[in-house]
């Protein structure tokens, strides 16, 4: 009977001990979640109840809410809120509405052969350095001699210039791949079969767009919507470059995070918590299950 | 079962991260007191052999090795003499310096004078004993003894080298004789709409210096001592400004795109940034309300572990030599009286006024605004550097 004995299962530590195993799988990104994510929130979170010290500006270990009320009494400070946040919501919107025909023709429109060529053709612009295209924005929206104020003179009109609108430009074209590509994965899933019904059933194209494909595609429209808007709301090198005298949150973030931490902090907690609402608005519309 | 030991994991690991950071730096709250006089000992030397390493904290260009040009190295002829191996950072703006040194690690430091004192009175910096520079003697002496440089009497530093912030004007659009501030300031500018103020709280101190010439009744001696009367006055000059401006600038490469652009019609440059201009379309001078201008300074950390080392630097960067090639590569006045006989371009001291003492009479070196007013006066309070950066703040807003 001893010799006739089973041979043990095949597997070694981890399968004897589930636990480990688990830990092992989910140690590494746990402690990054957890310490590097969380932990680095949560710390700029507890920053924001301290003050300075006016004389070196080093941080002093006294809780105050001083700076919160500062930030959302401040009326320069609710200005820049609500730009950024008009900012933010233009670009998204412009991201939309060119992603929505690009992403159509690309994956129905195109033949099987050309999407992906279409496809790295759209994430193309992403391999340059973001500061190198915000500095070729720089060149093109420059007043007079800049390329769009160029194309734009023999019809007597000047060109955007440096501002609001070189922002939501120069913000829109960085940010329009991240709307295309789940805009175009949104209208690849869509089933052929929906339409053909949708026809069969007599609507036009019209029709069908506004009742089968934009509910079908909305999921993907939110993904696509929160990346433009987030990345949008926390932008602040392309102010700095093309906003000419424009300014918005994350410039209030960077003006003060030497010089005044705690306030910093305080101020940056602001889009933290418009991108919270955003999700949590998000989710109630159940896109988020789609993703 | 599994999913509430993974939390507990997780609020274990969390509660960990957040002690650490409300732990990490809070020995030094001894040393924030506002007002308490800088304290540390002064290194008695004698300056023996090096300990073998040193952490250098510079602006670009003060401390090169010949990483950016082959040619222009002093860190390496350095290392050999003194057997002390360098590690240079670069930082980009005082806020920035400031912000490194409070977090330790670093040995010396060039430190402007908008951020020395912060150094001096956040206990980062120690006393200097000048007797262990032997190249000091040859320092200009208007360098020597400077309200960033000096507090109580006890020296933090050698200077380095200086300027003064410029006004330049594209001349096709403002015109040839410009002379004065107010094409920054003044609503019927020619330059309305292309005004190029710099982008730091700092700039505060220039609305103060344009005020000192053009409101004389406010008083105002010294730009960097504002009481609250003084400092709305200045901050209801730049609200006049800001219609008027094109873009602010703290990033040089903007500006000098921007000019050349000629969108930039009149703004506060650097004579480093001035040079690389057309001198036929862009005019420069120093205007005649006196201007804001630089005075670095290299500094020791008040807790080094390598003193010897950082004083063999402090020497060296103040010798003739090295104190030449260092200021012709940044473009500024060298701070050592002999660098001037030294330049490889014979021009360069010219060019930089660095020994006409009438120059720098009404340039006003960058300094730390303190609540403790710089000029003197103790019947008022003056406005700190924290309340010019909230200011400005807004003001960008």
């Amino acid at each position: 009977m001893a010799t006739a004995a089973v041979a043990p299962p095949k597997g070694g530590f981890g399968y004897r001990h589930p636990r480990a195993r688990l830990a092992a799988l989910l140690g590494g990104p746990m402690i990054w979640l957890v310490v590097v994510y969380l932990g680095s929130l949560a710390a700029l979170l507890l920053t924001a109840f301290w003050t300075v010290d006016g004389f070196t500006g080093a941080v002093v270990r006294t809780f105050t809410l001083e700076n919160f009320v500062d930030a959302f009494t401040t009326p320069a400070y609710l200005q820049v809120m609500a730009r950024t946040i008009g900012i933010a919501v233009c670009v998204t919107i412009l991201c939309l509405i060119l992603a929505v025909p690009l992403g159509f023709f690309m994956s129905r429109v195109a033949s099987k052969r050309m999407q992906p060529i279409l496809v790295a053709m759209i994430l193309t612009p992403l391999w340059a350095s973001y500061l190198v295209k915000v500095y070729a924005w720089r060149a093109m929206l420059s007043p007079e001699s800049g390329v769009i104020a160029w194309f734009l003179s023999p019809l007597g009109i000047g060109g955007p210039g440096f501002g609001i609108l070189g922002i939501v430009i120069t913000l829109t074209y960085l940010w329009l791949p991240y709307m295309i590509l789940p805009v175009y994965a949104g209208f690849s899933r869509l089933p052929n079969s929906m339409l053909d019904a949708s026809a069969d059933l007599g609507a036009k194209n019209w029709r069908t767009f506004r009742s089968v494909i934009i509910p079908m595609i909305f999921p993907a429209i939110v993904a696509g919507s929160i990346f433009t808007f987030s990345l949008s709301l926390g932008d602040y090198i392309t102010a700095q470059i093309v906003g000419g005298t424009t300014t918005m949150l994350g410039n209030i973030v960077q003006q003060n995070y030497v010089t005044n931490l705690p306030f910093a902090a305080a101020f940056a907690t602001i889009p933290v918590i418009i991108v919270l609402i955003y999700l949590a608005a998000v989710r109630r519309s159940g896109a988020l299950e789609n993703l | 079962m599994h999913h509430s030991r993974l939390l507990k994991m997780a609020v274990a690991t969390s509660a960990t991260a957040l002690l650490l950071a409300a732990c990490g730096g809070s020995s030094d709250d001894a040393g924030t007191d506002a007002g308490a006089a800088p304290g540390g000992d002064v290194y008695a030397g004698p300056v023996g052999d090096g300990e073998g390493a040193l952490s250098v904290l510079a602006w670009p260009g003060y401390a090169e090795d010949g990483s950016t040009d082959p040619a222009v190295d002093w860190v390496t002829p350095f290392e050999e003499a003194t057997g002390c191996a360098v590690d240079v950072k670069v930082f980009g703006t005082s806020d920035e310096a400031v912000k490194l040194m409070q977090g330790g690690g670093y040995d010396v430091i060039s430190a402007s004078g908008d951020a020395s004192l912060r150094l001096i009175y956040g206990e980062n910096v120690q006393p200097v004993n000048l007797d262990l520079v032997p190249n000091y003697a040859d320092i200009f002496p208007d360098l020597k003894d400077r309200s960033h440089n000096t507090v109580a009497g006890a020296s933090y530093g050698v200077p380095h080298g200086r300027g003064a912030n410029l006004l330049v004007w594209n001349k096709e659009k403002v015109g040839e004789a410009v002379d004065s501030w107010s094409i920054m300031f003044e609503s019927d500018s020619p330059a309305a709409g292309g005004v190029g103020p710099y982008d730091s709280p700092i700039y505060i101190a220039d609305a103060a210096v344009y005020l000192m010439a053009t409101q004389p009744d406010l008083g105002i001696t010294d730009p960097y001592s504002l009481d609250q009367t003084q400092f709305d006055a200045a901050i209801a000059l730049l609200e006049q400004q800001k219609p008027l401006v094109g873009e602010y600038w703290n990033d040089y490469l903007k500006q000098i795109d921007a000019v050349n652009a000629g969108t930039m019609t009149g703004a506060t440059s650097w004579q480093v940034i001035v040079n690389g201009f057309d001198p036929a379309v862009v005019g420069s001078t120093k205007a005649k309300e006196g201007a804001t201008g630089w005075s670095d300074t290299w500094m020791i950390a008040k807790d080094t572990a390598n003193v010897n080392c950082a004083y063999k630097w402090l020497d060296w960067m103040a010798s003739p030599e090295i104190n030449a090639q260092a200021a012709e590569w940044f473009g500024e006045a060298p701070a050592n009286t002999k660098a001037c006989d030294l330049t490889a371009d014979p021009a360069h001291c010219e060019t930089y006024h660095a020994a006409d003492t009438a120059y720098w009479e009404d340039v006003y070196y960058w300094n730390t605004p303190t609540e403790d007013c710089l000029d003197g006066r103790t019947d008022t309070k003056c406005v700190p550097y924290s309340e010019w950066s909230k200011a400005w703040s807004e003001l960008r807003s």
